[in-house]
């Protein structure tokens, strides 16, 4: 598979390592309540395990160590698009 | 319905009349228009052994096995053959080792040649930290009446040559063997225990794709299916590979992340490898069929998929894995290579449990280790599902054990699938 990277361009699949779904982004908050316990059940170790269009975590190690959201069909590998995890993360909400 | 029993006999007499008493293995049915009491959604190898032991351990033999395509052509087909029992952890071992003693009784039990070859196995130990870890193993293994070998380094020379012992970076300081584990001819895995289950009046009903699940109140009344709607007491999914897509039609999410495994096999070559042997530093087993191909295999792709084909970086791992320990397997030209789709738990090991749902039972999460565990699963799914009680082995298998902290994590790396 070829991942075209947003700042680097089309680099093999090979470079990067692979984290799962951009859930994993999600991380709850709420780790100070009671009830956080089952947020972190379902973060950690629930899936959607999607059989089509997968939005998902590659770790550039072997390059600018960037991390990238990658949308790729579970099904046929066919990546759509790839972006910055940062900016994702950012829409998101998140703060990094 | 075939009741034919397969012996020499029968082989001699058939070859002096023309061959023109053979039967066909096993009846293919259709959907009974009352439904059965139990369904099971898969036709693979444990959903086969599920049928088979429901009707013989438990005499329950009013049994549908529903498969999408063809029964064996899915994991049960796509797997390296081997079997074994040198797991370490409590929740693991006894299971496996169940699993080995139904694999010595196979062939008499289901009067079927399934060519069950315990030639061995020997898992290589490249450093001071994994003899430590080996003989751990091993231990555990003793304790189970699984059996083990400890083997030193001279040995392991003077029994395979063709090990690269003093290989820089990983030589070879020893191995621990199970001389009980070996292989078995998959695909007659599939059809005996379709012809065992069969001739016990289960249905085995192909191109049956089911593509939902009737659910009321909570409680699971049948399937519905390209062949229309059947009705079951009592359901069974056991689809490995396919457990996400299938489950979901429950509205069941599972601790579970589709990946794929390839495997290879090379030409045909002249006897080399009379036993399974595994690399300890990088992830590589290979064994060689009665045919001659050495039949390898290594790490999955690492990626969610659910094409059964993977990409050429994780060839060239394995190719390379093999390459350390034995270079001479780099004269050798692959013949095919082909890739399957493994339920990845979140821990490394399996799941045969009850839902959420009342009378809908799940079994899956085998990773890349569900073939060894074939007739056990089978044993302890039927088990289940006839008594709504864990077996004894397979009570550490259950879909909360996350929930409860209770995992079973035999490589110790946490909730990343791709690395078990």
């Amino acid at each position: 598979m070829i991942i075209n990277h947003p700042l680097l361009g089309p680099r093999d699949s090979e470079e990067f390592v692979y984290l799962g779904s951009t859930d994993l982004i999600n991380r709850p908050t709420n780790w100070e309540e009671e009830a956080s316990a089952e947020d972190f059940y379902q973060y950690q170790y629930i899936r959607d395990n999607i059989a089509g269009d997968h939005q998902e975590l590659w770790y550039h190690e072997q390059g600018d160590q960037s991390w990238l959201v990658v949308s790729r069909n579970t099904l046929t590998h066919e990546i759509t698009k790839v972006e910055l995890a940062q900016d994702v993360a950012r829409t998101m909400g998140r703060g990094k | 319905m075939s009741k034919t029993r397969y012996s020499a006999f029968k082989v001699l007499k058939e070859a002096l009349t023309g061959h023109k008493g053979w039967e066909p293995t096993w009846r293919d049915a259709e959907p009974k228009a009352d439904g059965y009491d139990v369904i099971i959604v898969g036709g693979g190898g444990h959903g086969l052994a599920t049928a088979y032991y429901l009707a013989k351990n438990h005499g329950i033999t009013n049994v549908a096995v529903l498969e999408k395509g063809w029964i064996g052509g899915g994991n049960v087909g796509r797997n390296t053959t081997i079997i074994r029992s040198n797991y370490l952890l409590p929740g693991n071992e006894p299971f496996y080792e169940l699993s080995m003693q139904l694999w010595e009784n196979l062939e008499q039990d289901l009067n079927y040649n399934a060519m069950v070859s315990q030639r061995g196995i020997m898992n290589l130990i490249h450093s001071d930290a994994q003899r430590d870890a080996f003989i751990r193993r091993g231990n555990a293994m003793l304790f189970a009446d699984a059996g083990c070998e400890f083997i030193e380094a001279k040995e392991v020379k003077e029994r395979y040559p063709f090990l690269d012992m003093d290989n820089p970076r990983f030589p070879i300081k020893a191995a621990l063997a199970q001389p009980r584990g070996g292989t078995v001819r998959h695909d007659a895995v599939a059809w005996g225990y379709a012809r065992g289950a069969s001739d016990l009046g289960v249905d085995i009903i192909q191109n049956c794709e089911v593509t939902g699940f009737n659910i009321e109140n909570g409680k699971c009344l049948g399937v519905q299916t390209s062949k229309g709607e059947i009705k079951a007491g009592r359901v069974g999914v056991c689809v490995a590979g396919s457990s996400g897509r299938v489950m979901a039609k429950a509205g069941i999410k599972l601790p579970i992340e589709s990946h794929v495994l390839q495997a290879f096999v090379t030409e045909g070559l002249k006897p080399v490898m009379d036993n399974v042997i595994t690399f300890g530093a990088g992830h590589f087993y290979c064994s060689q069929s009665d045919k001659g191909g050495l039949v390898f295999g290594g790490d999955i792709d690492g990626y969610n998929t659910y094409a059964q084909r993977g990409n050429l970086p994780v060839v060239e791992d394995v190719c390379s894995g093999g390459m350390a320990i034995m270079p001479s397997i780099g004269r050798a030209r692959l013949l095919r290579m082909w890739g399957g789709i493994m339920d990845m738990s979140m821990d490394g090991s399996p799941f045969i449990d009850s839902t959420e749902v009342d009378e809908l039972y799940f079994n899956g999460g085998w990773c890349y280790g569900g073939f060894k565990a074939t007739p056990a699963s089978g044993f302890c799914y039927a088990h289940l599902l006839a008594t709504n009680n864990s077996h004894e082995v397979a009570s550490a298998y259950k879909l909360d054990r996350f929930r409860r902290g209770a995992i079973i994590d035999e490589k110790g790396v946490g909730a990343q699938p791709n690395l078990h």
